[in-house]
């Protein structure tokens, strides 16, 4: 059998519920789920990081997070409310926070102490040392959060076609009742196209949005290649 | 409850079915991912290739993963092996890096120790790298376990996912109470197998259990 005919066959594309249509809904989900999740994680992180009251209950969410099946979690959920957008975008919310949640907060409480004192001893009250100090510095935490945030909102949007949301996971539940295997192929290797491009989009966002002062480099080779440091040894480390 | 007291068996063979293809993939898992890790903190490229082909094989999202394997595999597109493949890719996924970090945090003067008591690299390995790197390794498996059992039931979509299947047929037949009763039962589930890791972990590591006292104490 020719598994691969659907993805490439153009029509399947740009038709009514074609892969065009099923791509845009795909991100408009995660796009409308991860700005909700992100008005309401990142702040909440950063304030629990900043006061530290309350933090092993945001490791404990993110720990028991893991083990709550999402398909569960959507047919319940829309079981009550019914189908539409809203059962299914309220358990994506659900499960897009608390990574963002244990993200914002393990960065903003790892800041290294010797810093945050500094920036005291500078005079800065608190507002400014957590946007202009403790935001900063925990951007890479931040950013690897909104990262798995953002595979957990991809993969669960494509489960979600279960409960009849739109999506590329329309193809995989379709392409089954029919017995259509391409279909179903095609619609997965869609799927995990997306979420490695996504993936790879939020890397690059994370290479230019944090300070190059915190970027560790992965190898010794890589290192020897970065820009010279312009500053003195002394102030460098 | 009424639902749950009058489908006690079928809910007691789900479970079975549950915890073989959540946990046969992690010991698969396991048991590849130690040689694996072994070679790719061993070897440079080895590492930057092993834990980039990881972090790709763990971004696939699940449901699309069980569909892509048949055609690799050359296997039936409705074979529950798809699932425990996919699960064990998972695990690898996730416990190549883990291995690999932990095997390079052992203290070097302890391997050359060993070294020069005259243990050769693969008693050296088995005898005295792997025990000190237990404690980080089994945190890893912790994560990849209760990962692997709250998967399992994506598998139902497509027609097989043990507990997953009263997700299914609880959304069809609107019946909540099987729809809670299968997310309870799966959170339970986790919860035992990560207590039961935890219980393994200490068994292997008996040399550290006076200081985790000691430091409670404290």
């Amino acid at each position: 059998m020719n598994y691969f005919g659907w993805l490439f066959d153009p029509t399947n594309w740009t038709e009514q519920g074609g892969v065009f249509q099923r791509l845009m809904e795909h991100i408009g989900y995660t796009a409308i789920t991860m700005a909700i999740a992100l008005v309401l994680a990142v702040p909440l992180g950063a304030w629990i990081g900043h006061t530290g009251r309350g933090g092993f209950l945001v490791v404990g969410l993110a720990n028991g997070l893991r083990a709550l099946p999402t398909l569960g979690l959507l047919v319940l959920l829309v079981g009550a409310i019914g189908i539409g957008l809203i059962g299914p975008l309220i358990a994506l919310v659900i499960l897009a926070v608390p990574p963002i949640l244990a993200g914002t907060y393990a960065g903003v409480r790892n800041v290294d102490s010797a810093v945050v004192d500094a920036a005291r001893g500078m005079g800065m009250r608190g507002r400014d040392v957590l946007f202009r100090v403790e935001l900063p510095n925990a951007l890479p935490l931040v950013v690897g959060g909104i990262r798995s945030s953002v595979l957990q909102v991809i993969s669960t949007a494509t489960i979600a076609a279960y409960v009849a949301l739109g999506g590329l996971g329309r193809f995989i539940v379709d392409g089954l009742a029919v017995r259509d295997f391409p279909q179903m192929i095609g619609g997965s290797i869609l799927v995990a196209a997306l979420a490695i491009a996504c993936d790879l989009l939020l890397a690059a966002l994370q290479k230019v949005l944090v300070s190059p002062g915190l970027q560790a480099a992965p190898a010794r080779g890589r290192r020897l290649r970065a820009v010279p440091d312009p500053r003195p040894a002394s102030q460098a480390a | 409850m009424t639902w749950v007291l009058g489908n006690l068996e079928l809910i007691w063979d789900l479970t079975l079915e549950h915890l073989v293809f959540a946990l046969v993939p992690v010991v698969l898992g396991v048991v590849l991912s130690l040689p694996l890790g072994w070679l790719a903190n061993r070897t440079g490229i080895g590492r930057t290739f092993t834990i980039n082909v990881a972090g790709l094989l763990y971004t696939v999202p699940s449901l699309a993963l069980f569909v892509i394997l048949p055609p690799l595999l050359g296997t039936q597109i409705l074979d529950p092996i798809n699932v425990i493949v996919a699960l064990t890719v998972y695990t690898v996924a996730l416990l190549v890096r883990t291995v690999a970090d932990a095997l390079s945090a052992v203290p070097a003067v302890v391997v050359n120790a060993a070294t020069a008591m005259g243990y050769r690299p693969v008693r050296r390995f088995l005898a005295v790298e792997l025990p000190l790197a237990v404690p980080v390794v089994v945190a890893g498996i912790r994560v990849a376990a209760v990962s692997s059992i709250s998967l399992v039931t994506v598998g139902s979509v497509i027609g097989f996912g043990g507990l997953g299947k009263m997700f299914t047929d609880g959304f069809q037949r609107s019946i909540p109470q099987e729809i809670i009763a299968g997310i309870v039962l799966v959170l339970v589930m986790a919860l035992v197998v990560d207590g039961a890791l935890v219980g393994i972990g200490r068994l292997l590591t008996p040399w550290s259990r006076p200081v985790s006292t000691a430091r409670s104490a404290a």
